[in-house]
């Protein structure tokens, strides 16, 4: 028993030292998760600010020029141009100098003052659709008020019925709130897949792992030893993210700090042992890193990290049972901003500490299976 | 024998070699194609920002014909999945263990003040958790309650007229689907992960292995050895790419309403700018380790993130905007999403080409040199 442990800590030492001995190695570990972090923090936000919108208002009436101010004067938009004719709307349109194109009609005050409706053409460059929905709903919120007021001071009927929406968990629906909570997961799992995918095929390209299988270690003791660094790197890197996003982008942490740990250290086990696993399978590096991409990538777009899994097809949401990062988004984004505890999510860790189990298993036992 | 003819031998023996390396490991074919195949499947079958079957809780305090228009205007939305709850406290509950994506809820005195003072309310609940999708949902939400306002004054005889209606065209995509935008972007994402993850780890391996060593003490000339380890790359990476255009035009219905050759033309300048950043990344980086790391950190992610291909490059803040101007991939889904949906715009494609040309220049300018640094 002491030997084994001690054959264990030695292994873990040479592991951890094959990782972090090579200065270019050790960079790689450290300045792009943190570079990364801020940069996606900041960028990836479905929120849209300064939409470039181009007016081409015939009526030039008090309320028109009323509706335009409002219009432009709100964080969402920004004037690129005023127009003065329909022929320089397609141009400004196809070359993505503006998204939003609007027209306001000759008779716009006069069909208002009438008490008609009056229209106003949008033209909105649906190129990204996403971008073109939420830049209309914009719109609409901001038409929505004009007309309350508009008939509040005019004397006209109020609707009968009106939508008073109250947005919870996430009170001014920021889309950072959901976005960077994700980041802590996604780049555990990439640095986690990297470090181990690549430290049995490096071994094996270089024939030392024949060397490795030949010393007295069992095949459980080589599996933890080649764990360790996995998963004390990307823990060590996890917290370190998840501390940036409390304190830098503060994201409010609602929920208790130990259920997310829980649910942190089994997703790094089972992100562990994919790597592992692919490593175990690989002949060389390159097979090693290519099984890594192969695993990375779908996990991340069918985890929920940016689009929803309810919008999948009912096979590809089965799918995602398998992904790791699935699980661990939902409590990642469940302790952050709905405060739930460890036994709220007891749901989401099993399946994770499976996945970690079979795979491990499943490599531990490549190690002997697989001699060329 | 004369130089010319020298260099072509041995351009012809170095472009043999790699194919044959190729050839012989699998792992690139797959990276070329099974990748891209792979990951147009899960995309354009599994990706979606379009809000579907949004969960949505009605509580009705006291229901009565008018109550029942408006839930009813909610069970025929195509988008919503209306379950009834008793109580607002029995509604609350579900949306806090996700049962529901939102509520909406109308007291009982909802008829009374619909007849006599309007400004009725409609409580609404949405989980913000996502703000995108609550946003989207929100949206869809009133867009049922104005379709019901005016078909609720059309019953009662007098037609409502709000003072301001907007009518929205969206071009180049009417239907709102999502997917016309994310499959084009998505292959701008696998060409640069086929492109600087074919090459990068190619150069880096031959460090690793010392046969660099044994490349330079031959004849060979630096820029032939760069030469001859692009050309193969780019055919097959090329052969990807029309592989995931063929997949985006049939399989998913993509509209091209550009031209084809336009098409190509882009892609494959902008194969040698993907293949340009791996070679640079291979020359910087002398273990596959490094090199496959900064592959996947310096191309994959920003590829996705920062090239506006799902999110919009004018909202983020302007430092981040101007680091997407040093991400190629920015480039080129501007060209893709631009020639798939709205046609063959020149100063689009020309602006955002010469970009590419000049990204082109420099990763080879660069890779070239560091090359030859490590000489010495």
């Amino acid at each position: 028993m002491k030997r084994s442990l001690q054959r264990i800590v030695a292994l873990a030492i040479k592991e951890l030292l094959a990782v972090l001995k090579d200065k270019k190695s050790r960079i790689v570990l450290v300045v792009p998760p943190i570079l990364q972090l801020l940069v996606f923090g900041y960028a990836a936000t479905f929120d849209l600010n300064d939409i470039p919108v181009a007016i081409y208002n015939e009526d030039r009436s008090a309320p028109s020029r009323e509706l335009v101010a409002r219009i432009i004067g709100s964080p969402h938009f920004h004037l690129y141009t005023y127009l003065d004719n329909d022929a320089q709307i397609t141009p400004l349109i196809d070359n993505k100098d503006v998204l939003i194109v609007m027209h306001l009609g000759q008779h716009f005050s006069a069909d208002l003052h009438r008490g008609d409706t009056a229209r106003v053409q949008t033209i909105i460059d649906g190129r990204n659709s996403n971008t073109a929905l939420l830049a209309l709903g914009y719109l609409r919120n901001i038409v929505r008020d004009f007309n309350l007021d508009w008939s509040m001071r005019n004397g006209r009927p109020p609707p009968p019925a009106t939508v008073q929406v109250r947005s919870w968990f996430n009170s001014n629906m920021e889309s950072r709130w959901f976005i960077v909570p994700g980041i802590i997961g996604l780049l555990s799992l990439v640095i986690t897949t990297i470090v181990t995918a690549l430290s049995v095929a490096r071994e094996r390209e270089a024939g030392t792992f024949d060397q490795l299988l030949v010393t007295p270690m069992r095949p459980v003791e080589i599996l933890i030893g080649k764990s360790f660094p996995g998963v004390l790197i990307g823990v060590v890197e996890g917290s370190f993210i998840l501390m940036m996003a409390v304190l830098w982008f503060e994201v409010p942490l609602r929920g208790s700090l130990g259920a997310l740990y829980i649910g942190m250290f089994l997703f790094i086990l089972s992100a562990v042992g994919v790597g592992l696993m692919i490593s175990s399978l690989a002949v060389t590096q390159q097979q090693g890193m290519l099984g890594a991409f192969l695993f990375v990538v779908p996990a991340v777009i069918l985890s929920g990290f940016a689009t929803p899994i309810a919008n999948m097809p009912t096979v590809v949401q089965w799918i995602t049972y398998l992904d790791p990062l699935r699980y661990f988004l939902i409590i990642l984004r469940g302790v952050f901003l709905e405060g739930n505890s460890a036994g709220m999510l007891l749901h989401y860790y099993w399946p994770m500490a499976i996945i970690a189990l079979v795979t491990l298993g499943f490599a531990g036992w490549l190690f002997r299976h697989r001699i060329n | 024998m004369n130089p010319a003819k020298a260099t072509g031998m041995r351009l012809r023996a170095m472009i043999r070699k790699e194919s044959l390396q190729i050839l012989r490991d699998p792992s690139s074919i797959a990276i070329a194609f099974v990748l891209p195949l792979v990951l147009l499947l899960l995309f354009g079958y599994g990706v979606s920002l379009d809000a579907k079957n949004i969960r949505l809780a009605l509580v009705v305090e006291q229901a009565d014909a008018n109550t029942a228009s408006l839930t009813g205007a909610f069970q025929r939305s195509e988008y919503f999945v209306p379950v009834s709850y008793r109580s607002i406290q029995q509604a609350e509950r579900a949306l806090l263990v996700n049962d529901v994506d939102g509520i909406v809820w109308l007291r009982n005195d909802f008829t009374a003040r619909l007849l006599t003072t309007g400004n009725a309310p409609i409580g609404v609940f949405v989980n913000g958790v996502n703000a995108n999708q609550a946003r989207i949902t929100e949206g869809y939400i009133e867009g049922v309650w104005q379709v019901w306002l005016s078909s609720f004054a059309r019953q009662r005889g007098h037609d409502l007229s709000v003072p301001v209606e907007l009518e929205p065209r969206i071009w180049f995509n009417a239907a709102v689907r999502s997917r016309y935008f994310l499959v084009p972007g998505l292959i701008a994402v696998i060409m640069t992960l086929t492109g600087a993850m074919l090459t990068s780890m190619v150069v880096a391996r031959e460090w690793e292995r010392g046969t660099m060593e044994a490349l330079m003490v031959t004849p060979i000339r630096i820029w032939e050895i760069t030469v001859g380890k692009l050309v193969p790359y780019f055919v097959l990476g090329m052969g990807g790419m029309l592989l995931s255009v063929a997949m985006a035009l049939w399989l998913f219905q993509v509209p091209l309403r550009g031209s084809f050759w336009v098409l190509t033309g882009a892609s494959a300048l902008y194969m040698m700018v993907a293949l340009g950043m791996g070679l640079l990344i291979s020359t910087v980086a002398r273990s596959q380790f490094v090199a496959g790391q900064i592959a996947l950190v310096a191309t994959f992610l920003p590829a996705f993130i920062l090239s506006g291909f799902i999110f919009q490059i004018s909202s983020m803040p302007e430092v981040i905007q101007a680091i997407t101007h040093v991400v190629p991939a920015r480039y080129f889904v501007a060209i893709l999403q631009t020639v798939f949906m709205a046609g063959d715009i020149w100063p689009v494609l020309i602006a955002n080409s010469a970009a590419l040309f000049l990204m082109m220049l420099i990763f080879l300018g660069l890779a070239r040199r560091n090359a030859r640094k490590r000489l010495d």
